[in-house]
């Protein structure tokens, strides 16, 4: 029975067969509703994951699973968000979060009929990401930390079931960082989505995940994955705890480790 | 050019009306500044004339041009509408057919990389060499002049419509495609909404060279047009016809101009906006 994301002995390389493989026998499962994160040193093939995971790049060896299907197109359901929130600088911020309804079915053919109705809903995800009214705004007016938090209302407006997080918080100062992972943990929490993060910094892994999986240097493996029980609902605090700051510390060691191998 | 910015510490200084004053003055100088400096130009030139006695068949000074404007000026205004005319047919091809070889050019790896070798060849051509080639197949008229405007204009279309689809994000198209999106959603939801402002960038580069282009093809295969009567006039040594006739294009040329920047202006407000909103 395959996990509800379920990548298995996937062995990729971008561009011709001579190349060092992105990711070699790379196997990572994450289960319906599971919050996983995964970190490693950069350039070990974390986005080749991602984009492995959600059918942009196809692996030259393994199989890729996702919701019981064979991954072998784009798997149309995914929400996505980046490290630069690439937000249309044309639309408003409204209209660029309405933007994954006018391309997923079957939201798009009732977009023109139900605007209002969608309308709401996304003004609903902006205060639930603390945009409230900022909908007429356009991406340039508004600071990193808010475009990023819009980016995340695109992801999310089309109700995926598997969101997938690529450093999303990378570009953003550490008080904007720690206030948006409360974001993701209360939509997480809200909608039993399936998250996979990507991220470099482990005290963001550790705060949010069920389950963080270290990869080694390229090619990229899995070397470690740790199961972070600490209660739920968690509230920043938790971050200056024994118990959590031991499992970075733990984890930290994995990637000393793998930068070491390289 | 980008200007620096002023600091906060400049908006606050305290407002010492001295300061402000002189300010003041400044910004009205600033103001002034075109219409005397274009007065004085004139102003000078015909002083030079007169003081120097330039004969007017070698350089006629500006009043003895506003005397031939005023007596040609039937024949300024309506080879002046001509040749807007030819320049603005020719224009409006090159948009057309440029629009659609940048977006095919931006869309398709396989017919940029055929297709830039002939292109960049093509566009090396020096287009007043095709002129003969024009008159041969037809004639003297108006059609040397829209196609030679044509042939000289759509190249700056072409590449800033390619580029501006070319150079999409590639996380914005990850988005999208793992969203399902189709390359032609991909193209109408963000390709063709983001080479919008490198296309208005282009129509002004485009329209300028339109001009030049149908000027350059009125003066030896149109009997119409300020192109033509430049030849003429200068045929019939009527030099203060021929300066009338370069003030009219010189007019002509900026009123072409600042039509095409409001027209960008209006369509891509929001690259402007960002920029500004940048630096
Ligand atoms: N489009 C691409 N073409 C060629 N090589 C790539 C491409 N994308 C990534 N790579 C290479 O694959 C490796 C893994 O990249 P990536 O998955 O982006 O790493 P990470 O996200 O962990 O920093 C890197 O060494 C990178 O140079
Ligand atoms: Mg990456």
């Amino acid at each position: 029975m395959p996990a509800f994301v379920d990548i298995h002995a996937v062995t990729h390389a971008y561009g011709g067969v001579e190349g060092l493989p992105a990711v070699e026998d790379l196997t990572v499962r994450v289960e319906e509703g599971e919050f996983a994160a995964v970190v490693g040193p950069s350039g070990c093939g974390k986005s080749t994951l991602m984009k492995l995971a959600t059918g942009l790049q196809f692996p030259r060896a393994g199989t890729i699973v996702v919701d019981g299907r064979q991954v072998s197109q784009p798997v149309r359901m995914a929400g996505m968000a980046f490290q630069n929130p690439t937000l249309l600088p044309w639309r408003t911020t409204l209209d660029n979060i309405l933007l994954p309804l006018e391309i997923v079915e079957p939201h798009r053919s009732r977009l023109r009929r139900h605007k209002a109705e969608y309308v709401e809903k996304a003004q609903g995800l902006l205060a639930q990401v603390g945009l409230k009214g900022m909908g007429d705004k356009f991406p340039w007016q508004l600071s990193g930390g808010m475009q990023q938090r819009a980016s995340l209302c695109r992801a999310l407006i089309h109700e995926p079931k598997l969101l997938m997080l690529d450093e999303p918080f990378g570009a953003l100062d550490a008080f904007t960082r720690e206030e948006l992972w409360c974001v993701i943990r209360d939509l997480h929490a809200a909608r039993r989505v399936t998250v996979i993060l990507v991220t470099h910094d482990l005290r963001e892994a550790v705060f949010l995940a069920d389950r963080v999986v270290c990869m080694s240097a390229r090619p990229g493996r899995v070397i470690a994955e740790r199961k972070v029980d600490l209660p739920r609902p968690r509230d920043l605090e938790i971050t200056y705890s024994a118990p959590f700051v031991d499992i970075v510390h733990e984890l930290r060691g994995h990637i000393a480790n793998a930068r070491k191998a390289a | 050019m980008s200007a620096i910015p002023p600091s906060p510490s400049e908006f606050v200084a305290p407002a010492v009306p001295a300061v402000s004053a002189a300010t003041r003055r400044r910004n009205r100088q600033l103001a002034l500044a075109p219409w005397v400096f274009t007065l004085g130009f004139f102003l000078l030139w015909e002083v030079a004339c007169r003081a120097l006695k330039v004969p007017s068949y070698f350089l006629p000074a500006p009043s003895v041009i506003a005397q031939a404007s005023a007596q040609y000026w039937w024949q300024l205004v309506f080879h002046s509408f001509h040749t807007l005319w030819m320049t603005l047919a020719g224009f409006g091809l090159a948009v057309a057919f440029g629009i659609l070889l940048g977006l095919a050019l931006g869309a398709s790896r396989l017919v940029r990389a055929g297709s830039y070798p002939l292109l960049v060849g093509f566009n090396a051509i020096p287009k007043v060499a095709v002129v003969p080639i024009l008159i041969l197949w037809f004639g003297v008229g108006w059609v040397p002049p829209v196609l030679t405007a044509f042939l000289i204009s759509f190249f700056p279309i072409v590449v800033n419509v390619a580029t501006g689809l070319s150079t999409i994000e590639p996380e914005i198209e990850d988005v999208m495609r793992a969203l399902g999106a189709s390359k032609r959603d991909i193209m109408v939801k963000i390709g063709i909404p983001r080479s919008l402002p490198y296309l208005f960038g282009s129509l002004k580069v485009a329209i300028t060279l339109a001009y030049v282009g149908s000027v350059i093809a009125e003066s030896n295969a149109s009997r119409n047009g300020i192109g033509n009567l430049i030849a003429r006039a200068s045929a019939d040594f009527n030099v203060p016809l021929v300066f009338a006739a370069l003030i009219a294009l010189a007019i002509l040329g900026v009123v072409i101009y600042v039509l095409t920047e409001m027209l960008e202006n209006r369509m891509t407000g929001w690259a402007q906006r960002s920029q500004l909103a940048a630096g």
